[in-house]
């Protein structure tokens, strides 16, 4: 048996979590003052995921940088992947929110999207 | 001379939703000033997400928060001056603007919404004398280099002060390759949300130091050192506790204050504690027909909130305009004049906003947000009427990074004719 200790984001409590498990397998969390301590424990010790947000260059524009984000959380220990993907990107202004900037991104099966106007000139 | 019926200072998310607010209240001639060029204010550099969760149940990035409000002030065919800089608003509301079109000009309002946020605080972040080399920014500023210039201003960074912005970038240079060496926090908490120590530090294995500060730094034209020690209770460093750190950047991130300066030399009257205007509950100023919302008024650390505040301080911005067209009509909507109530902060809490309440202005419910003195568990928030517990809630946590507030109900209030004072604690038991 192991045990993960994690602190509970979900409220400015903080209530420091202890997830017990058995391989794979979660055996209980304690330390939890609500549910949502608890959902978030489990989660975060078998699936943790993120939403990761940063920016891409942008040609043809006053701006140089346009802001993005993935469109859903994608696994914790892809984030790198995912910023290094980015680097290698730069788009043509204008851009529009929610332009799909880069395909499953380190394949991860989700897009990059634009999170503001950027237009040309 | 341009003449509006409400002028706006500042395009953030305070002033854009005092602008909408103030339309939907029956106002056709308002105006917007906006230095930058772009509306959004500060949310423009914010490019993380997790905005927006109280008013859209939703988690939004920073300029999606925005364009939120920017589409309905485009779709309400408000006005807006991008690049203008307001550099002087007189007592009676004329406002002295400039930009490299027109130079020089004024216009008259009736109203002015003061929305413009704040800055960083950085004199005295740095408690050490001498010399300053380079490599050495607010993390505001940093946050700027990086998202919007695509500049990364360091490759070993070492941050001062644990507020969001220093955690948030400490996330977003450690993205952009930067090595993240630690993050040192003054006070024995972090001033930052839970949630932002978790996926900003955590996540990457940065360790965050209680109780430490900055004792020493190196480094000739840039910055090559900076040197952490701990300290005591009274904040002392303690000697033999010392730890260098190499390091070509230093970010600050020791908080906020309210961007003032036009506020204060216009004459409104200041409260020490928020360093924004005191305010009555239509959010006005001690200057009649001159009101105040967002971070220019105090420092909020959700954006939610500065948009529910400053839809407030629109609503009333218009109902001050329509009184003085229709002093009939209006008395309708504000019976009559009555003595202020004073709003006091009692035992644990440092400010209240408002400052005074007037009931016959008031509307069926006010919002008085606060904040405490320090960190408190298991304790009560509670409201006395003069002598009179009229509430008591308890609460698992309360710290100072976190805004609190409280609701107060006409019907209640008008149950006790002759209150004099209304005084928020925090009792233990
Ligand atoms: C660097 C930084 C990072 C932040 N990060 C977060 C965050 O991650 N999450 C969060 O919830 N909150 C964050 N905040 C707090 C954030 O400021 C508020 O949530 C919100 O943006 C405040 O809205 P506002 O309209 O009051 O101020 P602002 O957004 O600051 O807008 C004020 C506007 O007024 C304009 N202005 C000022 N003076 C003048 C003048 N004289 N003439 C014309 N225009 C003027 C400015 O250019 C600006 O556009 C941050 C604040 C700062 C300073
Ligand atoms: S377990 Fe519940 S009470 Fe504790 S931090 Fe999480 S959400 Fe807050």
């Amino acid at each position: 048996m192991r045990e993960i200790n994690l602190i509970c984001i979900n409220c400015p409590l903080g209530c420091p979590l202890v997830v017990e498990m058995e391989g794979k397998e979660v055996l209980k969390v304690t330390g939890n003052t609500c549910k949502r301590g608890e959902i978030y424990g489990r989660k975060e010790v078998t699936d943790p995921t993120r939403i990761v947000t940063s920016t891409v260059r942008v040609k043809g524009s006053k701006e140089k940088t346009v802001p993005v984000k993935t469109s859903k959380d994608i696994p914790k220990d892809k984030i790198f992947s995912c910023v290094t993907a980015l680097k290698e990107v730069e788009v043509e202004a204008p851009i529009y929110m929610g332009d799909i900037i880069l395909e499953n991104v380190a394949d991860t099966g989700i897009n990059i999207i634009a999170t503001k106007n950027v237009y040309s000139g | 001379m341009k003449a509006y019926d409400i002028v706006i200072i500042g395009g953030g998310p305070a002033g854009l939703a005092a602008a909408i607010s103030a339309k939907k209240a029956g106002i056709e001639s308002i105006l917007i000033l906006e230095r930058d060029q772009e509306l959004g204010g500060i949310l423009n550099q914010c490019i993380h997400n997790g905005f927006g969760l109280h008013i859209f149940q939703e988690e939004l990035t920073g300029p999606e928060y925005a364009d939120r409000y920017i589409r309905q002030v485009k779709a309400l065919n408000i006005e807006y001056q991008l690049n203008t800089m307001v550099m002087e608003i007189s007592r009676d509301k004329l406002v002295t603007v400039m930009n490299r079109e027109e130079g020089l000009f004024q216009i008259q309002a009736k109203a002015v919404v003061l929305a413009m946020g704040c800055r960083e605080r950085s004199r005295g972040a740095l408690n050490i004398p001498g010399f300053r080399p380079a490599g050495i920014f607010s993390a505001g500023t940093a946050q700027r280099l990086v998202n919007r210039e695509g500049y990364l201003p360091g490759r070993e960074v070492v941050i001062l002060g644990s507020g969001d912005i220093g955690l948030i970038m400490a996330r977003r240079m450690t993205l952009e390759g930067a090595k993240v060496k630690v993050v040192a926090e003054l006070m024995p908490y972090s001033g930052g949300l839970k949630r932002n120590i978790v996926q900003c530090l955590d996540d990457f294995g940065i360790p965050l130091k209680l109780s430490h500060t900055v004792v020493d730094i190196k480094g000739k034209k840039r910055l090559e050192s900076v040197t952490l020690a701990r300290v005591d209770e009274k904040g002392k460093p303690v000697l033999g506790t010392e730890e260098e750190y190499s390091c070509d950047t230093l970010l600050l991130s020791v908080g906020l204050i309210p961007e003032n300066e036009l506020s204060v030399s216009m004459g409104v009257e200041m409260d020490s504690v928020t360093s924004g205007p005191r305010v009555n509950e239509s959010l006005e100023t001690s200057i009649p027909g001159v009101f105040a919302c967002g971070n220019v008024l105090h420092v909020h650390d959700l954006v939610d909130f500065v948009s529910e505040e400053a839809a407030l301080a629109g609503k009333c911005a218009a109902l001050h305009v329509l009184r003085k067209e229709d002093e009939g009509k209006l008395a309708e909507i504000f019976p009559e004049e009555k003595e202020n109530i004073r709003l006091v902060a009692g035992e644990g809490i440092r400010y209240t906003v408002p400052a005074v309440i007037n009931i016959g202005r008031m509307e069926e419910e006010l919002k008085v947000r606060f904040r405490v003195g320090s960190v408190y568990k298991n304790a009560f928030i509670t409201v006395y009427f003069d002598e009179e517990e009229v509430f008591r809630k308890k609460k698992l946590i309360l710290a100072p990074g976190e805004m609190e507030e409280v609701e107060l109900t006409k019907e209640k209030l008008e149950e006790f004719p002759r209150l004099s004072q209304i005084i928020l604690r925090i009792e233990e038991k």
